[in-house]
């Protein structure tokens, strides 16, 4: 494989792998907290709908995304309310907010519909970009995939060294104890999900404003909820998450190259497209069989509500 | 202040009466949303929940929608009481239509005995791709959520490859389509005119079996048990690993079945266009229905008006078709919302100043499910 | 408050539904054409051009037609209540903009005999019910020789949809016309699975262009090929419709469809009640397809040429399809002298030599 093809190929894989990685980051945040939230699929098309028409309408990339991580925050509060005040059933609400958030977006987006944006420049870092093989993929990127990194360092940080982090992980631990050292648990579990809308808003954000970058119905095809398969193979652990997040990426972006290769290869195209959700299924037989490992890492109150009268 | 007080026994009342309260919440909003978009609101109203009745016709594309709706939901209601999972029910739907489908195509045309085999392809191929999920998830502790959703985007591709290559109609132009089913591979129509077929008959029988199954018999009471407290369920001897693959076994087969009915119905054949979003709107249909059959049969037909009332808003109303979708969110919204009433009453008052004494254990699944 | 809201809900209902069965067309009435589109309208694309095409209708013929139109209408069994919806409701004359809609549109074209029904891109037909398409393929070879003279790495890229046979029909024309006045051109083929699907289009254009391909096209429905080729200095060709203005230095040119002059000649006849007609195939000679027109980064002489053979397509005079034509496994499809036949066009199913993918079995 030629030098210029294995850029292609880490440049491409980094830029499909960061809706991934913002998305699966938020949802870690939200699941430390003990809320499963499975309406990723739908944040992310309210985020992506938002950013395209407030950054097309204020000219404004920034604007956008900000819009984006708005719209995310929103949709993820009607989440909230229902299973942290109404304590209904996590995984249904979940349900809800995927579906509901697609059939949303589809509906405010009619309007912008195969509008056009202007493609967001590269933000080329000097020197650092002239760095053979991996250069161009690592620092000639649009700005938000280095705004990725950070935030993944931020969040790293976060949980591993603030006291907010610690308090955080207890209440996904166990939100009884939690609420008996007087923490609370309420309000946490509020930001967390938060949080991981608005992470999930700006992933959309990414796809709607930086990627393609138009608006259309059903345009998240599927990557919320590899994200949030994603969580479960990084083993709730942020690190991972990028690892995940650009292993992803690059079983999306490689079967595209495959198909376009000097190779004439006989393996039917939707087999090939295929490819990213069985590599998923795959990760989640391996990743979960280790139950050990689950068991240590995953949030021991994952999915359950908190009841105030049994603390 | 108002707040939340838990109630010492759960509200049988409120059980039946939350999904009403959605419904009249979701139509409220609906008109406010008719209002907001420039449509005159009662003529939104009319054109979105009375339409779909005006004729005979119409009714019968209405109990057509909703029968493939309430076949899922039924099946997918079993697996869900069990606290089984499946959200993969569109996937099982594709490969019932699928397995159908090769029947009709290759197993010539035996009147009776080509529609027995074909729905008995359709069970099977919908529980079979259902078995995947349940074996990973009993084997291999994997998301039983996941996997199957991701089965779905799989189904898809392989219906497409399908159709593309080994089932395509010779004559067919190279089209991605089957041949049409001979007669004797579809099912009869019931009502002259109409398109409704004998699927309704499956309906109704499939539903009645859950509910035999779910209120009558002793393993039906175990899977109940084991959804709502998977720690009674291990002292009454209940295996989780049991429960998992009847649940998504029954599931996987309903909706294979619904898939069958759609080939061997309305399309006539097998095209790439099979996947039409049933799986998904079934889970909706389950909760609203409250995961009992005679709810899951009123929530279909609801659910179909909301389908047709949106295709007929596009046409009269100029309102884009994703508005269906938004009120099947807003349903199933409202629903877990006023769910809450069930559990909980609305008090007035400081926090805590109710005479009556918290309660034991309120109807929570103790283990929420976990990916 | 309740029952107010119910009575007047009724009563509404039962004055529309009056007027909605009221089939009854007075002769001054305008006639109701319906349109049933697969997609939404947009800005670009496939059901852009159709509904283009009904505006058109509407300029040439002003207050003897109004319209309908419904988009998105999914190819499954949703389709047959849709255009049943339309026959119902006062329509004369209704395009269904689908292949999928065929067989929907054969069954409620017999339930309806009085209405007209007009069925794009099929192969049935019937009394009163016909179908019409157009030789996107013409077009196709015409910016294949824009292509082949433009490209300099001799790769071209094409991101397509589904194989089939109008997709096909579109590569190897393309193909054709490239390898007319450069025979060391190689065309890749992507096949993203989706009519309309713009993230991944535009990463099977990057990875198109990152191979070496330094002019693509596509046959799908959104612009993000001609966009990913304006960001990373490539060349596109669009299809569908004109997109230079999603890359105003990439986009070379497009082959643009026309329906604007046969929805109203289609709609004279009902107006006029003249029979039905036959069905159609029409192409440059119709007017059906035409080139979007040329970036001037394209040298004149290689106008001129396109110009020259554009004309005798146009004039019946030239066939892209002539032989000697030969498939990828070197074998000769078409002897040296012969045109493929429309039904040959309609079931192709195999690549010529120069196509680097290979079929679906």
């Amino acid at each position: 494989m030629s030098i210029n093809l294995f850029e292609s190929i880490l440049f491409a894989t980094i830029v499909a792998g960061t809706p991934l990685l913002l998305v699966a980051l938020g949802e870690l945040v939200t699941e430390k907290s003990g809320m499963l939230n499975l309406g990723a699929e739908g944040l992310m098309s309210v985020g992506a709908v938002s950013a395209f028409a407030i950054a097309l309408t204020m000219d404004s990339t920034v604007a956008g995304l900000v819009a984006g991580m708005v719209a995310g925050i929103l949709l993820s509060l009607v989440y909230g309310f229902i299973t942290i005040h109404l304590m209904a059933n996590q995984v249904a609400t979940g349900l809800a907010v995927a579906i509901f958030g697609v059939g949303l977006s589809a509906f405010l987006g009619k309007p912008f519909e195969a509008k056009v944006l202007e493609a967001v420049p590269r933000t080329v870092v000097p020197y650092l970009s002239d760095l053979p093989l991996i250069g161009r993929a690592l620092f000639a990127q649009q700005w938000m995939v280095y705004v990725s990194w950070v935030l993944l360092a931020l969040i790293i940080w976060f949980l591993a060294r603030t006291r907010a982090g610690l308090a955080l992980k207890a209440v996904g631990e166990s939100p009884v104890s939690a609420h008996a050292i007087g923490l609370p648990v309420i309000r946490i579990r509020y930001f967390a999900v938060m949080f991981g809308g608005a992470m999930a808003g700006l992933g959309g954000g990414f796809i709607s404003v930086f990627h393609t970058p138009m608006w259309t119905e059903g345009m998240i095809a599927g990557k919320g909820w590899i994200a949030l398969a994603l969580v479960v193979f990084a083993t709730w652990r942020p690190s991972r998450v990028l690892l995940g997040a650009y292993l992803f990426g690059g079983v999306m972006i490689s079967q595209l190259f495959f198909q376009s290769s000097e190779v004439q290869i006989e393996i039917p195209s939707q087999f090939l497209s295929a490819l990213p959700y069985l590599a998923t299924i795959l990760v989640l037989v391996l990743i979960s069989s280790n139950v050990k490992m689950i068991r240590m890492n995953s949030p021991a109150s994952l999915g359950k509500p908190f009841l105030k009268e049994n603390a | 202040m108002l707040w939340l007080e838990q109630r010492p026994v759960p509200s049988d009342k409120m059980r039946w009466l939350s999904p009403l309260i959605a419904v009249v919440l979701t139509v409220l909003t609906g008109l406010l949303m008719f209002a907001l978009l420039g449509k005159d609101p009662w003529q939104g109203f009319e054109v979105f929940f009375i339409n779909p009745l005006k004729s005979t016709y119409a009714i019968s594309e209405l109990v057509l929608k909703a029968t493939a709706l309430a076949l899922c939901a039924a099946g997918l209601a079993v697996g869900f009481r069990a606290n089984v999972w499946n959200i993969g029910a569109e996937g099982q739907f594709i490969v019932g239509a699928i397995c159908a489908t090769v029947v009709a195509v290759h197993m010539g045309s035996h009147p009776g005995f080509t529609l027995v085999l074909m729905v008995v392809a359709g069970l099977a191929g919908g529980a079979a791709w259902a078995a995947i999920p349940a074996f990973l998830k009993t084997r291999f502790n994997a998301s039983e959520i996941l996997v199957s959703l991701m089965l779905v985007y799989v189904a898809d591709l392989l219906a497409s490859w399908l159709v593309f290559g080994p089932l395509k109609d010779p004559m067919g132009l190279n089209f991605p389509q089957t041949v049409m089913f001979e007669s004797e591979a579809l099912l009869p129509i019931l009502v002259q005119g109409t398109r409704l077929n004998l699927v309704l008959g499956f309906v109704l029988i499939v539903l009645m079996a859950t509910y035999i199954l779910m209120y009558r018999t002793h393993l039906g009471f175990k899977m109940r048990v084991a959804g709502e407290s998977p720690k009674a369920a291990r002292y009454a001897g209940v295996s989780a690993k049991a429960m998992v693959w009847l649940g998504l076994l029954i599931g996987g087969a309903c909706a294979g079945l619904a898939g069958m009915a759609e080939v061997a119905g309305p399309m006539g054949q097998l095209t790439d266009k099979i996947s039409n979003g049933y799986g998904f709107a079934a889970i909706i249909v389950a909760f609203v229905g409250r995961l009992h059959p005679l709810g899951i049969g009123l929530a279909a037909l609801l659910m179909a008006l909301f389908f047709i009332g949106g295709e007929q808003s596009q046409q009269y109303l100029g309102l884009p078709g994703s508005i269906s979708m938004v009120f099947q969110g807003m349903l199933l919204f409202y629903l877990l919302a006023s769910d809450v009433l069930i559990r909980f009453r609305i008090r007035w008052g400081r926090e805590g100043q109710s005479p009556a004494p918290p309660a034991a254990s309120a109807r929570v699944p103790e283990d929420g499910a976990t990916t | 408050m309740k029952r107010r809201m119910i009575l007047k809900a009724g009563l509404a209902a039962a004055a529309t539904s009056m007027m909605l069965q009221a089939p009854m067309a007075l002769a001054d009435d305008p006639a109701k054409i319906g349109f049933v589109y697969v997609s939404p309208i947009g800005d670009a694309g496939w059901t852009y051009q159709h509904d283009l095409g009904r505006l058109e209708m509407i300029d040439n013929l002003g207050d003897k037609v109004t319209t309908t139109f419904v988009e998105s209408v999914p190819e499954g069994a949703d389709a047959e209540r849709v255009i049943r919806e339309m026959a119902a409701s006062g329509h004369d004359l209704i395009f269904a903009t689908s292949f999928g809609y065929m067989n929907y549109v054969e069954r409620v074209a017999k339930q309806f005999p009085n209405v007209r029904f007009m069925h794009a891109t099929g192969y049935k037909g019937g009394p009163n019910f016909l179908n019409y398409n157009a030789r996107f393929y013409e077009g196709r070879y015409l910016t294949g020789i824009i292509a082949g003279e433009m490209t300099k790495s001799d790769i071209l890229g094409y991101v397509a949809a589904f194989p089939i046979p109008e997709v096909l029909q579109g590569i190897n024309a393309f193909t054709l016309g490239a390898q007319s006045v450069n025979p060391d051109i190689q065309v890749r083929v992507i096949w993203v699975n989706s009519w309309y699907d713009p993230g991944k289009e535009r990463e099977a254009a990057q990875a198109l262009i990152a191979q070496g391909a330094d002019v693509i096209t596509h046959h799908t429905d959104s612009t993000a090929v001609v966009q990913a080729a304006q960001d990373q200095g490539a060349y596109a060709v669009a299809y569908h419709s004109d997109m230079s203005k999603y890359g105003k230095d990439a986009h070379l040119t497009a082959t643009t469809h026309h329906w604007g002059p046969y929805y109203t000649e289609i709609a004279e006849r009902m107006l006029e009640k003249e029979g039905m007609g036959e069905s159609i195939w029409g192409g440059f000679k119709e007017g059906f397809v035409e080139l979007a027109p040329i970036n001037p980064v394209v040298p004149q002489a290689v106008q001129d040429k396109v110009a020259e053979v554009t004309e005798q397509i146009r004039e019946g005079e030239f066939h892209p399809f002539t032989g000697p034509i030969v498939g990828q496994d070197g074998k000769e499809v078409l002897a040296a002298g012969q045109t493929m036949t429309d039904e040959q066009l309609g079931k192709m199913n195999f690549y010529v030599k120069g196509v680097n993918s290979k079929l679906p079995k």
